[in-house]
């Protein structure tokens, strides 16, 4: 582990990939130091509910939790990629928004506030972006009652 | 980096519901008094990294612009210049655009909810359709990924990787005829629409004799393709190489060296390489602005290493580069299928591991044990190890990957699509910015983006 990593641990479960995982107050100093080390585009960004998969397999000294941030990082000059994982509890789901530092995470984080209901402190503009503004609900966590409840219709009587 | 700090506020309150009436609410774009300071430079294209020069030609502050001199209109979701139901908010003064917002989700349909319900089988069927111009190519990304979290990537056999690598080049190739068309239309050039329409068909004619479908093949799985292809193939692609180069002659000179399309083109939606890159553009975009970024070339995956090609880039990053660039792209294509014809080799085209491949159609009159087998992995198909794994490939739109934690079981624990035209269209209010109305035709246009994708 380099300097440059900060407290990041390398994961195993990712085969033949960087992964770190990061600890969520260091989110965005990681992202910073990243963005030095010359990853230049942060390619994807997403999420995942490990609510009914919470056994799964972590290096030591990362602690489960119900959500998790996956940032997909690209080094377009030495042509490397690097994924950075943050577990994001449940009780008190935001994280650190990546924006200043990759401009372009700020639709992915949209969508992830969409669908999983993580904000994202410091976005410019974290709004619905797939889903109707007054859509109840976060439609990829795990407990969204999936085809329990009526279709909603903005406008429709109902 | 500027002070931002009042940008957080926004979100602790709720957001008023602007623009009653029009029905989105706080998705919308608001006006410059309502939005936060970071909202209206993000909305009026600035982005954090420009360059000196650029920071030092903005001595107007963006934002501060009259209210009473602006008007936002709706462009879409329904208007036919942008691909589908793309909805932009725009911000003009007199003609001139001054902010844009794309507002998307016009055609979610949840697939990626849909894929945790899919089995690893089925997952193709449900891929297939993001990105309905370029369907194998969504198809590839899903199967690499998923022979990656088997760990069988390198038993794919030969011919199956070839047949992949032909499939992939064709489908770039009707995937950018299909760019001509819409842009000759968006342009004023009808002809072209006609014309583009026309070449692809012909793409998607072989297509069908392969897969059975012209589009939403599923024929791509993992393990290797769904089939061998079909007698007479190789004749096919031939007539398809002989019959194709004249015709982007035509183009060339209908278009390329025209003096009206080089007006409506040349210096329209200008991105420098920094802004690029930090709006995570790929594709056409990134290599419009001189920079040789194409993963078949920098991260190079299936057998691209060993057939020779040139990565197309431009050098203003202006619409007319990137339309010039995917005009050289369905060449460099064409090359790289004249060198897999002639190195396709023989043999299997899926993996014999039983575990993966379902037993052929013959095996299940014979054997007790073939049938059962058959009924398992069709019913609850194959279980994938724990883990996750990112893989990505260069789709005609850019950097197309795929995202897939698996909990062990036979469907995936979510499937994640990193849709290139999704994060490629946060590039528009750049692009736009001080731009006429009429050139935001053409800036979409060049962008590409294909809805299904960009919604999933």
């Amino acid at each position: 582990m380099s300097a440059t990593r900060g407290d990041a641990v390398r994961g195993v479960s990712g085969v033949a990939d960087d992964v770190r995982h990061v600890a969520r107050d260091r989110w965005l100093a990681t992202l910073r130091e990243c963005r030095a080390d010359g990853f230049e585009i942060c390619v994807d960004l997403t999420a995942v509910d490990y609510l009914t998969h919470p056994g799964r397999s972590l290096p030591e000294g990362v602690a489960p939790e119900r959500f998790e941030v996956v940032a997909n990082l690209l080094s377009v000059s030495s042509r490397r990629r690097a994924r950075l994982r943050v577990q994001v509890p449940e009780s008190d789901p935001r994280l650190a928004s990546a924006w200043d530092v990759y401009p372009g995470a700020e639709a992915m984080e949209r969508e992830v506030w969409d669908m999983f209901g993580v904000a994202f402190d410091g976005h410019p503009d974290l709004t619905r972006i797939l889903m109707p503004e007054d859509w109840e609900g976060h439609p990829l966590r795990k407990d969204y009652a999936q085809g329990e409840i009526p279709v909603q219709f903005k406008g429709a009587p109902s | 980096m500027t002070a931002l700090d009042d940008r957080t506020a926004s979100r602790e309150t709720p957001r008023p519901i602007a623009a009653a009436g029009t029905g989105e609410g706080a998705q919308e774009m608001t006006t410059r008094a309502e939005g936060s300071r970071a909202e209206v430079m993000r909305q009026s294209g600035a982005v954090l990294r420009m360059s000196e020069s650029e920071a030092a030609a903005l001595a107007v502050d963006p934002t501060e612009v009259r209210e009473d001199q602006t008007m936002i209109i709706n462009m879409g979701p329904q208007h036919p210049s942008t691909h589908g139901v793309l909805r932009l908010m725009l911000e003009l003064q007199g003609e001139t655009v001054l902010r844009c917002k794309p507002v998307i989700g016009y055609l979610h349909t949840g697939m990626e909810k849909t894929g945790e319900a899919l089995t690893y089988m089925q997952g193709g069927t449900n891929v297939t359709r993001m990105d309905y111009a370029s369907p194998l190519n969504n198809e590839l990304v899903f199967a690499l990924t998923v022979e990656r979290l088997l760990g069988i990537e390198a038993e794919v056999p030969e011919r199956a990787v070839w047949i992949r690598m032909l499939l992939s080049e064709l489908n770039r190739m009707s995937s950018h005829l299909l760019f001509l068309a819409t842009n000759g239309m968006d342009i004023g050039a009808v002809s072209m629409m006609l014309y583009g329409w026309r070449e692809r068909e012909e793409v998607l004619r072989f297509f069908q004799k392969v897969t059975g479908l012209r589009m939403n093949h599923n024929f791509i799985r993992p393990g290797g393709v769904a089939a061998d292809l079909p007698p007479g193939w190789r004749d096919d692609v031939l007539a398809l190489l002989e019959d194709l180069p004249p015709r982007l002659e035509e183009y060339e000179v209908l278009m390329t060296g025209q003096p009206i399309w080089r007006e409506r083109l040349q210096g329209v939606g200008v991105i420098t390489r920094d802004e690029a890159l930090a709006l995570g553009a790929t594709g056409p975009i990134l290599r419009s602005t001189g920079l040789d970024w194409d993963l078949r070339r920098a991260m190079p995956y299936l057998r691209y290493a060993e057939v020779e090609f040139d990565v197309v880039v431009g050098a203003f990053g202006d619409a007319y580069d990137r339309y010039a660039i995917r005009l050289h792209e369905i060449r460099e294509s064409m090359r790289i299928v004249r060198q897999v014809l002639e190195r396709m080799p023989a043999g299997d085209w899926r993996i014999q591991d039983k575990k993966v491949t379902p037993p052929p159609r013959g095996r299940i009159d014979e054997s007790m044990e073939a049938l059962i087998h058959h009924f398992k992995i069709f019913t609850e198909g194959f279980k994938v190890p724990e883990g996750e794994a990112y893989v990505a490939i260069e789709s005609p739109r850019g950097e197309i990957g795929c995202y897939i934690a698996s909990d062990g079981s036979s469907r995936p624990y979510r499937m994640h699509v990193r849709a290139p035209s999704f994060v490629n269209i946060q590039c528009l209010p750049h692009m736009m910015r001080g731009g006429l109305v009429a050139d935001a035709v053409a800036v979409i246009s060049s962008v590409d983006p294909v809805l299904g994708e960009v919604d999933r």
